[in-house]
C-alpha cells in the first residue's frame, strides 16, 4: 500500500481548516501547508473531514438473501454513504451462530476491500430464542464478534436474556437488543395511536419497547454487564435510558435515522413536516417503504430522539439499513416486509434532523456516527478522529449543496428508501478506507479497483 | 369520482350526491324491468381475496343492472391463493380489460394501494379492506337512515342532527369505521359503544361520543342503533370473557328493545349472531332495518358504479 494522497483545505470538524497527508494507510501528518512529493492532491475547500464512518447496525443479507444484498453491494453502499466500518447483522441464512458463518462474512468484506465489515454474532441459535449460539467460539474466531444481537427478533425470555448479559460480558462483549415485547406487537403493522385506528392498521404500542428496555437496563444492572439498544423510538424509551444513564448502568443506546426525521404521518400519506420543500409534502397512503420495525413514530417521538441525541442520552445513530427487493415491498402494507435501505443517506438525513438546526455540529457527528459505535463495538481505530498516527479513515462531506435524492444515489442492491424523490442536503464527495480511496469525486470506485482479493 | 376508496375522502356534497343517485338507482329496482343500458360495453371485475358471499353478490346484481359485463375473480381455487401478488394480479386484469375493480381484501389499504399503482388504470371500489374500510356498506347505511326518516322527501338531504349508536366489535370494524366518517360528515351525531377491549386505540380523537354503558347509551334516545357482528374468534383472544357476557352487556336482547323509543331504526350490516349481539326478536321486529339494507345496498352499488364509470358525462357527483 504506497499510496500516498494529500487533502487539502479541508474543514475539521471542529471548523479550523486543515490538510491531511494519508500515506500508507495511516494519517501521516495533519497540519496546515502540507507538502509531498507525488501525492495525489485532492482539493477539499468546502468539504468537512470526518473520521470514516462506523454504521453499528447493518443488515448485508449474506449468507442466504443475496437477492437482497450481498457483502460486496452492502459494502459499496457503505462507502459510497462515507463508512469505512459496518456491523453486519445476525440474521443471514444460515444465522450467524456459529464461527464458521461469521468468518465467511468477515473474509468477504476484507477482500472487497471497501469497508472493515464486523459481523454481529446471534445471542441464541437460529435466533430461536432458546439456547444460546457459540458466543465464546464467535468472539474468538478470526471474525473476532463483539456485538451479540438477535436483532429482529428481541430475547424476550428474561431469564435468557440475563444469562446472555453475564455470557457475553465473560468476553467483554455487548448484547444489542432488538426491544420489542412479543406479545405485545402480534400483528403489528405501525405505530399505535390514533392514526392506526383510522387506517385499520393493527398498532405497536410504545410500551412494548419502553417495557423490555425498563427490563433490560435492570437487568443489566444486577449483573453488571453491558446493553446496548437498538434503534430506540419513542420519547418513552428515551427517558427509560436517561434513567438508566443517571444511575450508572452501562447501557448505550442507538437511533436511526429515518426514527429522527421522518413520522407515521407517511402512513397515512401525509407529509411529515420535517421536508425539505413541498416535494416532501404528498406521498400515497399505505407506501410500504415506510414500513420498519420499530415503525416510525409521532412528531413528538421525534423531537424527543433528537433532544436525547443533543444531550447525549442517545449515544450513537446507526442505519439499520434493510435492503429488500422490489417484490418484498410491491404488496398489500402487511404483505410488505419492514426495513429501509439507510447507508447511502444516513449523513444527510443527519444533516437534515440535526444539523442544519444546530441541535449537534460535525464534530457531534463523528462521535455520534464513527468514535461511538466504534466504541461499543470495541473496533480499534477510530478513537481518535483524524489524528495523526491513526488509521486513514476519512471522509469528505459536501454540506453545502442539496440534491433530489434517488435510485442513482443507491450503491447496494435494493431501492426501498424512503428518500427517493425527496431533497436532501449535503452530499459525500470522497471516502478513504485505510488510506485508499473508494468515493473520489462523489463517485464510488469500481470492485477490481478496491478489491484486496 | 374516479374512485371509491374511504368514505373519509368524501365532502357533505359528495356524499348527498351519491345518495341521491342511489334514489335514481332504487327507481330503476322498483320497476318490473330492473336495467340500465349506462354500462354496457364496461367491464367490471370483482376481485373478492377475502369470501363475501353478500357483498360480492349485491355487486355483481349492481353491475348486472347497469349492462356491464362482469367478472368475478374470487381468491379460493384461484392464482391468488396459490400466492400470485396483488400486483401480477391487477396487472393481470388490466390486460384483460377491467374498467372497475371492485376488491375485497384482508388488508387495510389494499385498494388504496391498487388505486395508486401504475398495475391497472381502472376505476378502483374499495368492497371492504380488512379493518379500515367499507365505503359503499357506509352508504347504503346512510341511503337507509335517509329513506326511513325522510321517505320520499329524501333527495338533497343529509342526516343533520340525527343520533347513530353503533354498538360492538369497533376494532375491527371496517363497517364502523366507513359509517363513523360518513354519517358525521352528513352531520349525524354518531356514539360508539363497547368494551375497552373492542376500541380503536386513540378513538377518543375521533369526532364521535364513546360509551361503554348500552344501556345509558340507549336512555339517550337515538334515532338509530347500529349492531355491529361479534366474531366468536375475539373471544379467545381475550378481548372479552364469555358469549353469555358479551350477550348481556352489549347484546341488543329482548328487555332493551323493549325500551326503545318507538320508530328507533334497528340495524345491522349482517350476517348476524342472533342470540348474541342481537336478539331474534329485534333482528326481525319491524324496526330492524336489515332486508332494506340489503335491497339498498344494490342500489348503492349501482350509485357507485355508475359515477365511477359514467360519472363524468352523468348527473350527482
Amino acid at each position: 500500500m504506497t499510496e500516498t494522497t494529500l487533502i487539502r483545505g479541508a474543514s475539521l470538524a471542529g471548523g479550523e481548516r486543515a490538510d491531511l497527508l494519508l500515506r500508507d494507510g495511516v494519517i501521516a501528518e495533519v497540519g496546515t501547508g502540507l507538502s509531498a512529493a507525488g501525492a495525489t492532491e485532492v482539493d477539499a475547500a468546502g468539504l468537512v473531514a470526518l473520521p470514516g464512518l462506523v454504521d453499528l447496525h447493518t443488515h448485508l443479507r449474506e449468507p442466504g438473501f443475496e437477492q437482497s444484498e450481498t457483502v460486496l453491494t452492502g459494502s459499496r453502499a457503505a462507502a459510497s454513504g462515507g463508512y469505512t466500518a459496518v456491523f453486519a447483522m445476525a440474521n443471514t441464512s444460515p444465522v450467524a451462530d456459529t464461527a464458521g458463518v461469521v468468518e465467511q462474512v468477515q473474509a468477504l468484506g476484507q477482500q472487497h476491500g471497501y469497508v472493515t465489515v464486523r459481523p454481529i454474532g446471534a445471542v441464541t441459535v437460529g435466533l430461536q430464542g432458546t439456547q444460546l449460539s457459540e458466543i465464546g467460539a464467535m468472539a474468538g474466531s478470526r471474525a473476532r464478534v463483539t456485538v451479540f444481537s438477535d436483532d429482529g427478533v428481541c430475547v424476550s425470555d428474561p431469564l435468557l436474556m440475563r444469562r446472555a448479559l453475564e455470557y457475553v460480558a465473560t468476553f467483554d462483549g455487548v448484547i444489542a437488543q432488538h426491544a420489542q415485547d412479543p406479545r405485545l406487537t402480534e400483528g403489528a403493522q405501525m405505530n399505535e395511536g390514533e392514526l392506526s385506528g383510522v387506517l385499520g392498521l393493527a398498532g405497536w404500542p410504545a410500551v412494548a419497547e419502553e417495557s423490555i428496555i425498563a427490563r433490560d437496563v435492570l437487568l443489566a444492572e444486577h449483573v453488571g454487564a453491558r446493553l446496548h439498544v437498538c434503534h430506540v423510538s419513542t420519547a418513552g424509551s428515551v427517558d427509560v435510558i436517561r434513567w438508566a444513564k443517571a444511575r450508572g448502568i452501562r447501557v448505550t443506546a442507538e437511533a436511526t435515522p429515518h426514527h429522527l426525521l421522518l413520522t407515521e404521518q407517511l402512513v397515512a400519506g401525509h407529509g411529515d413536516g420535517h421536508g425539505h420543500g413541498a416535494d416532501a409534502a404528498q406521498h400515497r397512503a399505505y407506501d410500504s417503504r415506510f414500513k420498519v420495525n420499530p415503525p416510525l413514530r409521532r412528531a413528538e417521538d421525534v423531537a424527543a430522539l433528537r433532544a436525547a441525541v443533543a444531550d447525549g442520552t442517545i449515544d450513537i445513530i446507526a442505519t439499520d439499513h434493510a435492503p429488500h427487493p422490489v417484490e418484498a415491498k410491491e404488496c398489500a402494507w402487511d404483505e410488505a416486509a419492514n426495513g429501509m435501505v439507510g447507508l447511502e443517506s444516513a449523513l444527510s438525513v443527519v444533516q437534515a434532523a440535526l444539523v442544519d438546526s444546530g441541535a449537534i455540529g460535525f464534530a457531534d457527528v463523528a462521535r455520534l456516527m464513527s468514535s461511538a459505535p466504534a466504541a461499543i463495538g470495541r473496533l480499534d481505530g477510530y478513537d481518535a478522529p483524524l489524528a495523526a498516527g491513526g488509521p486513514a479513515n476519512v471522509t469528505l462531506y459536501d454540506p453545502a449543496v442539496s440534491r433530489a435524492f434517488g435510485t442513482a444515489d443507491l450503491h447496494g442492491k435494493s431501492v426501498n428508501s424512503p428518500y427517493l424523490g425527496r431533497t436532501l442536503p449535503g452530499r459525500v464527495v470522497a471516502t478513504f478506507f485505510e488510506g485508499r480511496p473508494t468515493v473520489v469525486d462523489g463517485v464510488l470506485r469500481e470492485p477490481e479497483e478496491v478489491s484486496r482479493g | 369520482m374516479r374512485h371509491l376508496l374511504s368514505t373519509r375522502d368524501l365532502s357533505r356534497d359528495e356524499a348527498v350526491g351519491i345518495l341521491d343517485v342511489t334514489e335514481d338507482m332504487a327507481e330503476v329496482n322498483a320497476r318490473e324491468v330492473k336495467k340500465l343500458p349506462t354500462l354496457r360495453g364496461k367491464t367490471v371485475v370483482n376481485l373478492f381475496f377475502e369470501d363475501s358471499t353478500r357483498t360480492r353478490i349485491s355487486f355483481e346484481a349492481a353491475a348486472k343492472r347497469l349492462s356491464a359485463d362482469v367478472i368475478t375473480f374470487s381468491a379460493k381455487g384461484s392464482s391468488v391463493s396459490k400466492g400470485e401478488s396483488l400486483k401480477d394480479t391487477a396487472q393481470t386484469l388490466a390486460a384483460i380489460g377491467a374498467d372497475a375493480v371492485v376488491i375485497r381484501h384482508a388488508s387495510s389499504g389494499a385498494p388504496a394501494v391498487l388505486a395508486s399503482s401504475d398495475w391497472i388504470d381502472a376505476a378502483v371500489v374499495n368492497a371492504g379492506d380488512g379493518t379500515h374500510e367499507h365505503p359503499t356498506q357506509a352508504l347504503l347505511d346512510a341511503f337507509t337512515i335517509r329513506r326511513r326518516l325522510h321517505g320520499d322527501a329524501s333527495r338533497g338531504r343529509d342526516l343533520d342532527g340525527v343520533r347513530v349508536t353503533i354498538v360492538g366489535d369497533i376494532l375491527h370494524s371496517r363497517v364502523a369505521r366507513s359509517n363513523v366518517w360518513l354519517l358525521t360528515t352528513l352531520g349525524a351525531r354518531v356514539t360508539l359503544v363497547a368494551p375497552g377491549t373492542l376500541l380503536p386505540f386513540g378513538v377518543g380523537g375521533w369526532p364521535v361520543d364513546v360509551h361503554h354503558d348500552l344501556d345509558a347509551a340507549l336512555a339517550e334516545g337515538p334515532e338509530v342503533v347500529m349492531m355491529l357482528r361479534i366474531q366468536s374468534e375475539r373471544m379467545h383472544a381475550a378481548y372479552f370473557p364469555t358469549a353469555r357476557e358479551y350477550a348481556r352487556e352489549w347484546g341488543l336482547t329482548d328487555d332493551r328493545l323493549a325500551r326503545l323509543a318507538p320508530g328507533t331504526l334497528i340495524m345491522h350490516p349482517g350476517p348476524m349472531n342472533r342470540g348474541l349481539e342481537i336478539s331474534a326478536t329485534a333482528a326481525d321486529s319491524p324496526a330492524s332495518t336489515v332486508l332494506d339494507q340489503v335491497a339498498n345496498g344494490v342500489s348503492t352499488r349501482m350509485a357507485v358504479l355508475y359515477l365511477a364509470l359514467a360519472g363524468a358525462e352523468g348527473a350527482g357527483a
